[in-house]
Order: structure tokens, then sequence, then C-alpha cells
């Protein structure tokens, strides 16, 4: 077991590595230059030498390696030592700076991290408790009025983007109705019953709108592992010794049937934070996504840099897991 | 749908079924007369060709133009005159809708293409050249694993500027959303292209041409490629509604066409901010982008029934 996590491991890292070399050579082969928002009276060569001291010029192999330096590791230690406050080495470490800020990016990031993994991580739980399910009921009565509606729902809720069913929500449900608020305050602080009540108002409409968009692709899949399993050998074998019929499906075909299942929510994961690109525009969150829009309509490299990366690092990490998952469920797998 | 029934005969028996005698029956008229079978699909095809087709004709047919601004007759709700009603300068919205259309659909078919091309070529290099095999399973790999709306984000916010000047506003935005929808989205297309090309190259016929001397390029193109045609046109609905999606949600976080440049997305975007006072300019692109992408998806499912052997010979 731990060969094959080592074997997965050594795979993801180089994918890592070339994630980190795109996402800088995107940004690095931009046009823009790094001094044009100085005053026009800097002379030429004063400009050049500042240029020169920033390391403009440097080779690109070397202004990769200098950022993932500190992306990976100074942001990393940096972190830590603000967690436990403590101080590792001297302390003496280059940061990444937000260029809208002036503060170091990694700082907003973590401001801005509870707000996301609190909604969207609740939607995607509500999301995978309606689609297991559903998704079980469907392929046990395949065909049924049940499966038939299923099928069609889904369909709808996988083609229909979140920023329309969104907008519509607040169309009806705030605007006409007026039962819930149309954006989301961060700053509410649950005290007492009836900021309780409004922090459960304001969260209704967001994790709704978002957990049926999870819930409609996740069913089909869970669906469509079931059947695979409803026709296997075994399951017949279950039968005709003569278990109960709740005890065939629950025990031997929703054992069998989840692990690609699992495999799919793991792989998600890191979709969480794509995803609140949209819904955070939507219901005003400011959350990580939020900042993503905000730094890339301020021009703000540095931050939507780090972000990016961010996202691809957990991206690779949880495909790692999904990876692992799989394995530790599924023998099967490990020996390749 | 009911159970595949595996029909060996099937030849005749639907044949004389259908009361046409011992008739010719081509590829694709099998392959119709599934997708026929499936009535989502069927539907689905209708509202496709009737959105595509209003949307290339109708601005001719309308009394409105799209960018004639009529502010006394500014934010109207639904009314005969106006459907949609009219947005904050008093344009037609159903008129700005066609257009939009025409763009989100241009949009849609030619990144499809070009993902589809992609998916293609490199599933057929990595199924036919085993030297390849690996290093472009990798290559898809990386891709499936970078985070493509922020980079998609990042590339537009960086590019978009340069491009613009250097084919015009319209042109340059176009050519870059095509591009980056086109490159992010031909994964997919990929594996299942290989997977296929793997299973069609160890068959005999490709082995006969072999052995008679067919050059390579003749064995891909004339073997090898019209026999992936399923997948590939499976993957190219698909890929259109992922394309209409992107195309509206980069639109959406304001980072797609300008506004004087109209797509659905775009409309939704700017009707956003009007939501309390006409929300039909909300209802009425979202509407549209949903129909479109709900009917492609099930054309793709009905493709995939029709295009499966094993279910058309019934």
């Amino acid at each position: 077991m731990l060969w094959f996590i080592g074997r997965r491991t050594a795979i993801a890292l180089p994918t890592l590595v070339a994630i980190s070399f795109i996402i800088f050579a995107i940004l690095d082969l931009a046009p823009g230059d790094p001094t044009s928002h100085l005053p026009l009276t800097i002379p030429a060569e004063v400009r050049e030498q500042i240029r020169e001291t920033m390391g403009v010029n440097d080779p690109f192999l070397v202004k990769w390696f200098l950022w993932v330096k500190q992306v990976m590791i100074h942001e990393p230690i940096s972190l830590i030592e603000q967690l436990f406050n403590i101080q590792i080495g001297s302390g003496d470490r280059t940061r990444v700076i937000s260029w809208q800020s002036r503060g170091p990016v990694v700082d907003t990031i973590a401001e801005r991290l509870p707000q996301t993994t609190w909604v969207m991580g609740l939607a995607f739980v509500f999301g995978i408790l309606i689609a297991v399910p559903v998704g079980v009921i469907s392929a046990y009565k395949q065909y049924s009025v049940f499966d038939q509606i299923g099928t069609f729902v889904s369909m709808v809720g996988y083609s229909v983007p979140t920023f329309f069913t969104g907008l519509l929500a607040i169309v009806i449900f705030s605007v006409k109705l007026g039962w819930f608020p149309s954006y989301y305050d961060t700053t509410l602080e649950v005290t007492d019953w009836s900021s309780f009540v409004a922090q459960i108002k304001q969260i209704v409409l967001p994790v709704g709108v978002l957990s049926m968009f999870n819930a409609a692709a996740l069913s089909r899949f869970t669906r469509s592992s079931m059947l695979d399993n409803l026709s296997e050998d075994y399951v017949r074998t279950a039968r005709s010794k003569g278990l109960k019929e709740k005890r065939v499906l629950v025990r031997h075909v929703l054992r069998n049937s989840l692990i690609p299942v699992v495999t799919l929510i793991a792989m998600q994961v890191p979709g969480i934070f794509a995803g609140a690109l949209i819904t955070e525009q939507i219901f005003r969150i400011n959350g990580i996504g939020h900042l993503l829009i905000s730094s890339i309509h301020g021009g703000d490299i540095p931050m939507v840099q780090t972000l990016s990366f961010l996202i691809a690092a957990l991206t690779v990490a949880f495909n790692l897991v999904a990876d692992v998952v799989y394995g530790i469920l599924d023998p099967r797998i490990r020996y390749d | 749908m009911t159970e595949p029934k595996l029909n060996g005969s099937s030849e005749g028996v639907a044949a004389t079924a259908s009361g046409a005698g011992p008739k010719h029956r081509s590829l694709r008229g099998d392959v119709w007369r599934q997708f026929r079978r499936h009535k989502g699909a069927l539907v689905g095809l209708c509202v496709f060709v009737f959105v595509t087709v209003s949307s290339f004709i109708g601005p001719h047919l309308m009394p409105y133009d799209a960018v004639e601004i009529d502010v006394k007759m500014r934010n109207l709700g639904p009314s005969w005159s106006h459907p949609l009603g009219t947005d904050n300068l008093g344009r037609d919205m159903v008129a700005r809708s066609m257009v939009g259309g025409q763009i989100s659909l241009l949009v849609a078919i030619t990144a499809m293409a070009l993902s589809v091309f992609l998916g293609t070529s490199i599933g057929v290099m990595a199924g036919f050249f085993r030297r390849l095999d690996g290093v472009l399973m990798r290559f898809t790999d990386l891709f499936l694993a970078l985070p493509v709306l922020p980079l998609l984000l990042v590339i537009i916010m960086l590019f978009r500027d340069s491009l613009r000047s250097a084919f015009g506003p319209e042109q340059g935005i176009f050519m870059l959303i095509v591009f980056i929808i086109g490159v992010t989205s031909w994964m997919q297309t990929a594996r299942v292209v290989r997977g296929e090309v793997l299973s069609i190259k160890q068959q005999e016929f490709v082995a006969a041409a072999h052995s008679i001397g067919t050059r390579r390029r003749n064995v891909i193109f004339r073997h090898i490629l019209p026999n992936c045609l399923s997948p590939v046109m499976v993957a190219a609905a698909l890929g259109m509604a992922v394309a209409i999606i992107t195309e509206s949600a980069l639109s959406f976080l304001g980072l797609g066409f300008p506004s004087d440049f109209p797509t659905w997305g775009r409309l939704l975007y700017d009707g956003k901010d009007f939501i309390n006072l006409t929300p039909m300019r909300v209802v009425g692109p979202g509407l549209l982008i949903s129909l479109t992408v709900i009917s492609v998806n099930f054309i793709g499912d009905g493709l995939r029934d029709a295009l499966d052997p094993k279910l058309r010979s019934r």
C-alpha cells in the first residue's frame, strides 16, 4: 500500500512542477512592464537600472525558480509562523506582495478562505446527500416514473448554468417573495437566535442553488455505477443465497457502486473553488472566487498567480487523494 | 427506452417488420431511425434548429434593430410589441437576444470544432504510434489537472488588450475565446479516441490494409478515422454544450465580449443589475442559454444511443 501511495505521489509531483511552469509562463510572457506604474519623469537609464534590480532581465528559468521558491517554501513557512506564533530561521524572507493591498498575498487569502469553504463546502455536502439516494433509487427502479423524472431533472440540472439558476432564485425568492436576502453578509456573527435565523436565511439560496447543481451530475454517476453492479453475477448469487433484498442492495451492491462515486467526489473537491468564482459573484460572498475576479479586474498579478497556483495545487492533491482512495477501496487497482 | 435486445438476424426481421421488403438499409438511415426513437433527442434537435434559425434569420425579420436606442421606451416589461421587454437604453431584447445568439452559437461551434480537432488528432496519434503514447497521455493528464476557469480568466486579462489592438475588438476577443475554450476542452475526446484507436488497430482489416502495403497515412485516414466517428460525434455534441456554458460564464464574469457586442452571457451580465426593475432581461437570455444547452445535451445522448451498434441492431 505504501509503495502504491509513493508511486502515485511520484507521478503527481512533476505535474505540479509543470503546472507551476505553465502558470508562471503565461504571466511572464504576457505584455506589460513592471515599471509602467512609475512616473514618466524617470530617465531611461535609471528605469533600466530599476528593471535590472527587479530581476526583469534574468533568464526565464531563474525567475521561475525564484518564484517557485517563494510560493512553495517561503509562504508556507510564514503561514506556520503566524499560526503558531513562532519564528523559524531569521524570519527574513521575501513574501509575495499584492499590488493592490500592498500586503502579503497569503494573508488576504487566509482572510477570505473561511467564507468560501463554509458556503461551498456546505453546498458540496448537501449535493452528495441528495445525489447518492436519488441515484441509488433510480438505478434500482430503472425506467420507473421516479427514474424518468430523475433523469430529466438531472439533465436539466447540469445543463442550466448556476449563474442563471442563482439569478432566477434571487428574482423569485428575494425580489418577488422576499423570503431570503439576495446577498451574503460575511460580517454577520451568530450570537443569539435571531442572528442564527438570519445566518440560515442568507445561506439558503447559495447553498440550495449550488447543491442542486452538484447533485445533478453526481446522481447520474451514482445511477450508472449502480446499474453496472446490479447486473453482476455476484448480485444474483447473493439473492439466490436467500439474502434479504435490502441487505443485497446495501451491503453488496451499494458498497461496490460507491467506489467510483467516492473517487469522483474526491476529484470534485477542488472544483469547489472554481465553482466559487461564479457563485460568489452572484450572491456577493467575499471569498476566494470574489478575490480572484477582483484581482483580475485590478491587474493584481501576484495575487492572481498565487491563487491560480493554489487551485491547481489543490486539483493535483485531490486527484492524488482520489487515486489513493480508489486504491484503498478497490484492491484490484493497486496491482496495475 | 427498453433493454437493448441483441438480435442476431436483425437485418431481415426489421425489414419485414417495417413492411418495406428486402430494401437496402444504409448506416446513416439506421442511425437516423434509432435517433428518432429517442424522444428527448428529437425534441432537442427541433429546439436547437429553431434557436439557430431564428438567431440567424430573425434579425432580418424583426421590426427593431439590436443597436437602435430609443430612450423613451427604456426598461419596459414584456408586452406584445416587445416580448422580452427592453433594456435601459430602450433596445428591444428579442432583437438583442437574436444577435447575441449568433455570436454565442458561432463561438460554440468554432470552439467545439477546434477542441474536437485537437482531441481527435492527439487521440489518434497516441493510439496509433506507440512511441508517442506515453508522452501524449501524460500531456493530457496535465491538461486535465489544470484549473480551467481561473486560467482562462488570467489569459483573457493578460492578452485581451494586445489582441484587441491587433485584430480589432470583435475578432480579437472572438479568436481568444474560441482558442482558449478549444485548447482547454479537448482532453476527454483525446482519451476516448485513443481507446477506440487502440481497439481498432488490433482488428484484422487494419492488418490486411497494412499487409497490402497501404501507407500509414492512408491507414489512419481511410480505415481508422471513419471507425472512430461515433465517439467523436458524441464528444462534439457535448463539447458544444460546454463551449456555450464556458463562453457565457466568461461573459457573466465580465471578461468575455464587450457589451456593445452582445452574447447571451453578456446580456445576462448586463441585465443582472436591473433585476429588480426588469427581471425579463435576466430570464430571457438565461432561458435561451439553458434551452440550447439542454437540447444539445439531449442530442448528444440520442447520438450516443443511435451510434451504439448494440442498441441499433434492434
